[in-house]
């Protein structure tokens, strides 16, 4: 599989021939209906293993509806109906049979507000273990999910303490410390910088870096130069008026992150990256 | 693509979580259902014993001669709650939306929180012992009277109206306030003239619910204005009045069952009036709310 | 800009009336809200001076005599303290899980339309007037705790000397059941409201790392709301230890310390109530105001502890929350 590779170094990026890449994520058709009114509008996207894929797309086109169908986080709204087919692994996501708790165990989330518990440092990044039973090496585990998530070294000392009195930054740090603590083999991050300062924004795309040797990595972001700098794979979404008049989020391109910003296919991506509009 | 080699299925521990996930799911939904029941045993159980006893004579006609269990009717006790209760809400309607004016525009943040901690106070003292307060200041001295009933249940519902009422002019948006004042209108205008009418309906609900709550009360009616006439219904506020609730208790004391059905036809009709009006205003108040954006 | 025109710029064209409104409402308002805190100062004053006959004939002593005899004058409240703190006790014990249980219901399982109107249903059942609950207590579920739930107990857990002694359709057991009935919807609504408060994203994190509904309720809801359940607790607490009417039609108004639950007994607050037509001497009038000293004084005791745990409940991160209060403190309202 690696042995036909071209790699061209654009802002550290890795550019492989689609057929050499593993999907993680296979989306046919994928529309959302929240009761009669359709959020997106068919979706069909592969996402790839151990990449980068970010969505960008101005606001209300869909782009977080579309990654909380990924692990049926979509499932909390009563109104809410998915068509279309989502396998993840080869397995129907929305099948029979398929339990949600395990499928947000392998796809965790981080969002865009940070949300620790109301918990001690350490607490936050245990519960998910505990709950699973993974509390042998209970304190390896947290240690190493903190190390992952670039946080360890400023909180080693005071664990204990409530996570509430981090940093924004910190905090967010700490939700993703929390996400990978159970082992995941993908993180979902729904504009995980928006509610931060600068300088908090470039740790986490740091992190963002690091985190793609292990994890598959799905990104919405509204700041499309964070996608460029972070993004291997590039999702644009795009608004549909309809003749109704109702609003609905499309599918508008979907190529390696160098394309879609230097030498777009669709002119509406060409329109959105250049800053004509959105 | 590689082939599944793991399950999304419910499996192993997973399932053990799930079980007790839905356990206590259903242990929700037992307590839920639990409550509903005894609601509707109570509401059914009175409705039942209780309209068997009603007619028309029931309302419009007092106790009968002798004190006899049959026939008559509660005549005087509708018009005892009627006074008790109508003067307590004279006395305590514009107590509560004064102190409602006070909190929401022109109180200082901390003698705002001393206000609210002490309304919040009042309103959990046990009403028998306000019936006993009441009673060392008038009764003691003047002897028992509605009007001393509708002290006691004016104190217990002024705390009531205060905060719901606070609650409702805290909802009038600031610009409709700001809007009066920039056109050099003065304060106490712009209250009476703009704001109270606003809240209006949220301030009628909210003395609706109060009234219902007193119109429920007995403890401390017992002291103050017990031993009222049942023969004629005397509405004098000098008198001693029964109330419904009073007569219920009453009735319930006796031994004959004629009076025990007097006692459930009584309360059939006070649980209507309070059910009925509770439920109405607590509908009003959140219809309100909503047009407000609250 | 320079006029030629001799009129003042603002020139007085308001009347008394309109000037003098603003000061003589504030001086109202202010008034009427000085007598609500007033209020609570006369009625501690007045139970305090109504009680001190009996207070100097039985000082403290009084909180620890079981007796209560009207025809020589002694009176004692122990007897009443006791059967206060069993039926309360009991009845929020029994309350506490039932109240929760509903309020979990209502926020994270029923659908939006059942909620409102079971949400309205358990309201409803706070409404029904106590002597009503009483009647009910005493005639309708009176035979049945004679004749169905005592006989069970003792059936079953009659070795323990709580159920034993003879069944009859008042007593302590019948109390506690009515005491429950009117505790549980205050704490169901208050801890309603209170989870209601929790933010979204807190429900959210905690599913989103493949934690089922139960695992978010026990891990991260209940710890989150703890001091406002506390606080929930502590008023229907309150509630149950100042019910009169029911408790006095229900429980039989014995004096006496007892250990089974069948037995009869009386509680502070329908002690009171059940002498509003035998007490003519003094003495037992004061001894009545002292037990509505003693029950005022728990009273407080429970509703401050429960306004002051209400207080400190906040879940926004504290600069954000001192910013918001000050925000709120211009705008003229205090942060509650």
């Amino acid at each position: 599989m690696e042995a036909i590779r071209t790699k061209i170094d654009v802002a550290g990026q890795e550019r492989l021939s689609t057929s050499e890449r593993e999907t993680v994520f296979e989306a046919r058709d994928i529309s959302v209906f929240y009761g009669d009114q359709r959020a997106i509008d068919k979706v069909s996207i592969d996402i790839y293993r151990r990449l980068v894929t970010a969505i960008i797309g101005p606001s209300g086109c869909g782009k977080s509806t579309f990654i909380r169908t990924l692990n049926r986080m979509t499932d909390l709204v009563p109104s809410a109906r998915l068509t279309g087919e989502l396998r993840y692994r080869g397995i129907d996501l929305y099948g029979p049979g398929v339990d949600a708790v395990e499928v947000r165990r392998r796809i965790g989330m981080v969002f865009q507000k940070p949300n620790p518990f109301p918990k001690s440092i350490y607490d936050n990044v245990a519960y998910g273990l505990r709950i699973l039973g993974m509390k042998k090496d209970l304190d390896e585990r947290v240690e190493k999910a903190l190390h992952s998530a670039a946080l360890w070294d400023e909180v080693k000392d005071r664990l204990k303490d409530s996570a509430l009195g981090l940093s924004g930054g910190q905090q967010q740090r700490l939700c993703i410390a929390r996400a990978i603590a159970v082992e995941p083999e993908v993180i979902l991050l729904d504009e995980p910088a928006s509610a931060l300062d600068p300088i908090a924004t470039s740790a986490i795309e740091d992190l963002m870096h690091e985190l793609k040797r292990d994890f598959t990595i799905v990104i919405v972001t509204h700041n499309m130069q964070q996608a460029a700098r972070v993004a291997d794979m590039t999702a644009f979404f795009g608004l549909n008026v309809t003749p109704k008049g109702s609003r609905e989020g499309i599918l508008v391109e979907y190529d390696n992150t160098e394309k879609i910003f230097t030498n777009p296919s669709d002119k509406r991506t060409e329109g959105y990256v250049t800053g004509r509009f959105g | 693509m590689t082939e599944p080699a793991f399950s999304l299925r419910t499996s192993g521990r997973l399932r053990r979580r799930q079980l007790v996930n839905r356990l206590m799911g259903a242990l929700a939904l037992g307590a839920a259902l639990l409550a509903v029941s005894v609601l509707a045993i109570v509401v059914i159980s009175v409705a039942s014993r209780g309209a068997s006893a009603l007619n028309l004579d029931f309302f419009t006609k007092n106790q009968a001669q002798g004190f006899n269990p049959t026939g008559g009717g509660i005549r005087f006790a509708i018009v005892g709650t009627g006074v008790i209760v109508g003067i307590a809400t004279l006395m305590a309607l514009p107590l509560g939306v004064m102190i409602a004016i006070f909190l929401s525009d022109l109180a200082s943040p901390r003698l705002a929180r001393v206000t609210r901690l002490a309304l919040d106070v009042t309103n959990g003292i046990p009403t028998i012992v306000i019936g006993i307060f009441v009673y060392t200041i008038v009764v003691a001295a003047h002897g028992q009277s509605a009007l001393a009933g509708s002290l006691a249940l004016a104190i217990i519902m002024v705390p009531l109206i205060a905060r719901s009422t606070e609650e409702v002019l805290l909802l009038i948006p600031t610009s409709q306030r700001e809007a009066s004042l920039a056109l050099g209108v003065s304060r106490w205008r712009t209250t009476f003239g703009i704001v109270i009418p606003s809240a209006m309906g949220g301030i009628l609900t909210g003395t609706t619910l109060a009234i219902a709550r007193a119109a429920g009360e007995t403890a401390p009616l017992l002291f103050l204005t017990s031993l009222g006439t049942s023969a004629t219904a005397d509405s004098n506020p000098l008198h001693p009045l029964q109330s419904m609730t009073y007569a219920i208790f009453n009735y319930s004391e006796q031994g004959d069952p004629g009076f025990q059905a007097k006692a459930w036809a009584t309360a059939f009709t006070l649980m209507c009036f309070v059910l009925v009006t509770s439920l109405g205003a607590k509908l009003g108040m959140a219809r309100y709310r909503k047009k407000m954006g609250g | 800009m320079l006029h030629a025109n001799k009129r003042p710029a603002f020139k007085r064209t308001r009347g008394l009336i309109d000037r003098v409104g603003d000061p003589v409402l504030k001086a109202v308002t202010f008034i009427a809200s000085a007598v609500a805190v007033a209020v609570l100062g006369v009625i501690a004053y007045e139970l305090v001076t109504g009680s001190r006959l009996a207070f100097h004939s039985f000082g403290l002593g009084f909180l620890t005599s079981q007796v209560w005899d009207d025809v020589h004058g002694q009176f004692g409240a122990l007897s009443l303290i006791f059967g206060t703190a069993v039926t309360a006790g009991l009845a929020i014990l029994i309350a506490t899980p039932l109240a929760i249980a509903i309020a979990l219901f209502l926020t994270e399982l029923a659908p939006k339309p059942v909620r409102a109107l079971l949400g309205a249903l358990v309201e409803m059942l706070a409404a029904i007037p106590s002597v009503i609950l009483g009647l009910w207590g005493l005639l309708v579920m009176g035979p049945y705790v004679k004749d169905q739930l005592e006989p069970f107990l003792s059936a079953t857990l009659g070795f323990l000397p709580f159920f034993q002694g003879a069944h009859y359709t008042v007593g302590v057991l019948s109390a506690v059941l009515v005491l429950t009935i009117m505790v549980v919807p205050i704490i169901a609504s208050v801890t309603r409201e209170l989870f209601a408060t929790v933010p979204p994203e807190l429900r959210e994190g905690a599913l989103a790392l493949g934690a089922t509904r139960w695992e978010m309720v026990r891990g991260v809801l209940l710890p989150a709301a703890r001091p406002g359940i506390l606080a929930a607790v502590a008023l229907g607490f309150g509630r149950a230890v100042g019910e009169a009417m029911a408790v006095l039609m229900v429980m039989g108004g014995a004096i006496g310390i007892h250990a089974s639950l069948f037995a009869f007994g009386d509680t502070l607050a329908a002690r009171i109530a059940g002498q509003y037509a035998g007490a003519d001497t003094n003495i037992q009038i004061s001894s009545l105001v002292y037990l509505a000293a003693i029950l005022l004084v728990i009273s407080l005791a429970v509703n401050i502890g429960a306004q002051l745990l209400i207080r400190p409940i906040d879940f926004r991160p504290r600069r954000q929350r001192i910013a918001l209060d000050r925000a709120m403190e211009t705008q003229g309202m205090s942060a509650d």
